[in-house]
């Protein structure tokens, strides 16, 4: 029997930017394995949840639990130590560092992590452009490689921002497949994402946040009967 | 608080005006009128600008040269020296402004030193100055022809008159459109330029404005003490402008004032007592002035007077836009 | 043999001491670049440390019996230490506002150094020996070649080499670098980010020790020293823009043997003329010699 594992838990997190009150009690919680996606318009608070999670964000109180670790007040060098991987929505590659070198670059946080070799079978075009300065990728090389260098840690649980925001069809097809594989092989995958038809097939569950809340949550299979509430809330 | 604020300012207007009769020393008075006229025009460029120069020693001390040396030997009368020394100042500003104004913050403040540094030099080897020795014996002169400033009483209220005149223009200046735009190019240079001003040129002219003052002030000083040293154009006297401005309260138009009040006066209490400590003591008042009390001495009274401030009143007087990238996500 | 009337070995003579100047000046410059690349803050008090590196070398001779080679090794590290100390209570309070304030407080804290040690050496210069090794000089022929001079110059370098080395091609290089451009993200990929700025800070540091150890014996061990200097490094790294840690390298090489052909052939400038380059350099090409940005 396969145990299922709570692996992420969050209870009234509450963030501030300066004097703004951004998150204002986001519950939900994320099982080993599963993919979840948090959707919702620009400004709910999806972002600055995940950079929560991260311990980014200033100020931040409630619960946030990692494997049932309690980790609201952690540093975010020891969050990522706890195996969770962050790609965040501007990508972060370094213009200062090679393709190759933004990939060999975030330390392994657990062992287990792909090898460079099993990155570049995910990602092709990263082997093409090893050589080339960061930020001298396209878009969709660029977000490749955010995705692998995480990969490479060892890093589990996958916080991904925005993945496939400005892509071209071509390459979100390929993130669509790299997905699919990551969730084959286990990972547990927290996905913000606006483009509904991105995320619809990959997700287990859903959740909507509006002004820094979560205000809806279900399954996948009830995905139908949600639409319209979706498209209520989001204009899809 | 609008009541409050112009009784202040007219009790310290009668405060001056008294001062000599109320048996403090008139020398140490005008002495300290000529750095707070210094702070004030620093204030313009670092409170108002958002410039932080680290070469203001340099208007200073050589307008001081100049007036100093256009007494001694020319011997003109003081307001012709005192103009003197003012456009030399303003010249400097000039030039000086010009090729700073071509980088940004801190790189701005390093050019301003290196230069200062440079005239420096330049005041140390000129004939004129008298190098290390400075110009000794620089007589007061006569006011308009007619008026006897050795007399200290006599100088005293001449010297308040310049310090008005100089407090009066910077007031002036900061409320001013001109002063509004400057104000806007401190907050945000970029959407200032792009709502069509040329910031740099509005810089440069708060740049020269800026030491063309600080050389007033330097002016005066000689005219005060009689004599003039190469301290007054070394980049310690830059600091302890700075740190005259700091505590007294940057971006505020009194906090110079006080601060400058503070810093002479602790310096000339303190000099007989515990000489060489003096520059460690204003190290620490620096340090902990950046660390703990930068609003300053008019800032945090302000604030604790006026609570409800919003956050744009946190940081007076230095750039916000401008963080660490240690701090940043981008 | 002359050239312009002034005798080769007068000329070569100035190049040398030029190059060792401008030595002092590329490692100090070297770890103000260090500190502002993943700081951002200019490091006043640069100069301070400078003069402390020298004078842990003439204390630990005159008082602990420590001689130049373990200073050379040992200043550095208290040095650096005591860096880290600052780094740890004072500087990272003022990571979150404007640059200005870490200027503020470096500057704060050069004036006390200084004073403290104005204070009690008072200054005058003490004199340090040049270590029996590096006594000396050989003759080329066509130059007398000084002994420690030649150190000079070959040890900075060496150190110059190695802090390149280490940024350019490591991994901790690498984070550094990384750093530079976003720290926040380099943390969230688990990498103890405000250890290795203690850390950063701290060997900026020590390489201003490490060039106050090399430059006891040549110059008078003064508290003034790190004064005078601090000024004419700002200048150069002015001139050389912060874009690239071989740049900081060259620049400060270059101007020192600039300044020392200056004294030969017109010397009433030569306090003056790395502030005229600098003019020079701001009118021309604002960002610098190898500068990135605007």
């Amino acid at each position: 029997m396969v145990e299922i594992k709570e692996c992420l838990r969050v209870r009234d997190l509450q963030a501030y930017y300066g004097e703004s009150h951004v998150l204002h009690g986001v519950d939900f919680h994320v099982q080993r394995g599963e993919v979840v996606t948090l959707l919702g318009r620009n400004g709910s608070g999806r972002t600055t949840t995940l950079r929560s999670l991260m311990g980014l964000v200033g100020r931040r109180s409630g619960s946030i639990r990692i494997d049932g670790k309690e980790v609201i007040d952690l540093a975010p060098h020891k969050i990522a130590r706890l195996g969770v991987g962050y790609c965040p929505e501007e990508r972060g590659i370094f213009s200062s560092l090679s393709c190759e070198e933004n990939l060999l670059l975030p330390p392994e946080v657990a062992p287990g992590g792909m090898s460079i070799a099993q990155v570049y079978q995910l990602f092709p075009n990263l082997q093409e452009r090893a050589a080339s300065q960061g930020t001298r990728l396209s878009g969709g090389e660029q977000q490749m490689l955010a995705i692998g260098r995480i990969l490479r840690t060892g890093a589990r649980i996958l916080l991904l921002d925005e993945i496939s925001e400005g892509l071209a069809p071509v390459i979100v097809q390929t993130l669509d497949r790299a997905i699919r594989a990551l969730k084959q092989q286990g990972y547990t995958i927290v996905l913000v994402e606006q483009n509904f038809h991105f995320a619809a097939p990959l997700a287990d569950r859903f959740y909507v946040m509006e002004h820094g809340q979560i205000v809806e949550g279900f399954e996948a299979r009830d995905l139908e009967s949600k639409m319209s509430m979706l498209h209520e809330f989001l204009g899809v | 608080m609008q009541h409050l604020t112009k009784f202040a300012w007219g009790a310290g207007v009668v405060l001056l005006l008294v001062a000599p009769y109320l048996g403090l020393y008139p020398v140490l008075l005008m002495k300290i009128l000529c750095f707070a006229l210094f702070a004030c025009a620093f204030n313009l460029l670092l409170g108002f600008t958002g410039l932080l120069s680290f070469g203001h020693a340099m208007f200073f001390g050589s307008a001081g040269y100049v007036t100093g040396y256009a007494m001694k030997a020319w011997g003109v009368t003081p307001e012709i020296g005192l103009l003197l020394g003012t456009a030399v100042a303003a010249l400097g500003g000039l030039l000086v402004g010009a090729l700073a104004i071509r980088r940004q913050g801190i790189y701005f403040a390093m050019i301003t030193l290196a230069l200062s540094q440079m005239v420096f030099f330049i005041l140390l080897r000129a004939p004129f100055t008298g190098g290390e020795d400075g110009l000794q014996g620089v007589p007061r002169g006569w006011l308009l022809g007619s008026i006897d400033l050795s007399n200290d009483l006599a100088m005293y209220y001449f010297a308040v008159a310049v310090f008005t005149f100089g407090f009066l223009a910077i007031w002036r200046i900061v409320n001013s459109p001109f002063g509004h735009i400057l104000k806007a190019i401190r907050e945000n240079e970029a959407r200032a330029v792009s709502l069509g001003y040329d910031a740099s040129r509005f810089k440069l002219l708060a740049f020269v404005l800026s030491a063309a003052l600080a050389g007033l002030a330097g002016a005066l000083k000689v005219l005060v003490l009689g004599v003039e040293t190469l301290t007054d154009a070394h980049w310690h006297t830059s600091g302890e402008v700075v740190l005259m401005t700091l505590m007294g309260g940057v971006g505020t138009l009194l906090g110079p004032v006080i601060g400058a009040s503070a810093v002479v006066g602790i310096q000339s209490e303190l000099a007989d007592k515990v000489g060489s400590w003096v520059p460690i003591i204003m190290g620490v008042i620096f340090v902990i002035c950046v660390l703990s009390f930068r609003k300053g001495i008019v800032g945090e009274l302000a604030s604790v007077l006026t609570p409800s401030r919003g956050r744009e009143h946190s940081e007076p007087g230095v750039s916000p836009s401008a963080r660490g990238s240690v701090a940043r996500l981008k | 043999m002359e050239v312009f009337g002034i005798p080769a070995q007068a000329w070569l003579g100035q190049i040398l001491l030029g190059l060792m100047n401008g030595s002092f000046y590329a490692v100090l410059s070297l770890g103000l670049a260090v500190i502002f690349g993943l700081l951002n803050i200019i490091n006043f008090n640069h100069g301070a440390l400078y003069m402390l590196g020298a004078f842990c070398a003439w204390l630990g001779l005159n008082y602990l019996n420590i001689g130049y080679w373990w200073s050379l090794l040992l200043a550095p590290l208290v040095v650096g230490a005591f860096g880290m100390v600052l780094e740890r209570t004072l500087l990272r309070r003022l990571y979150e506002l404007d640059h200005i304030y870490g200027l503020l407080l470096t500057f704060g804290l050069a004036l006390i150094i200084e004073g403290l040690f104005r204070h009690f050496f008072g200054v005058a210069g003490q004199p340090y020996p040049v270590p029996e090794a590096l006594m000396g000089a050989t003759d080329l022929g066509f130059m007398v070649l000084p002994t420690y001079r030649a150190w000079v110059v070959a040890a900075s370098l060496a150190i110059c080499l190695l802090t390149w080395f280490i940024i350019e091609k490591t991994r901790l290089g690498s984070y550094l670098r990384a750093g530079t451009e976003n720290a926040k993200l380099v943390q969230a990929f688990g990498v103890n980010v405000p250890l290795m700025i203690s850390l950063t800070y701290g060997a900026g540091v020590a390489l201003a020790a490490f060039a106050g150890v090399l430059a006891a014996p040549v110059i008078q061990i003064s508290p003034l020293m790190g004064s005078n200097i601090i000024i004419v490094v700002f200048a150069v790294v002015v001139i050389g823009g912060m874009g690239s840690i071989l740049g900081s390298i060259m620049t400060g090489l270059g101007l020192g043997v600039i300044e020392g052909l200056t004294k030969v052939v017109y010397p009433e400038a030569s306090a003056t003329i790395l502030f005229v380059i600098m003019a020079l350099v701001l009118l021309l090409r604002p960002a610098g010699l190898f500068g990135r940005e605007a």
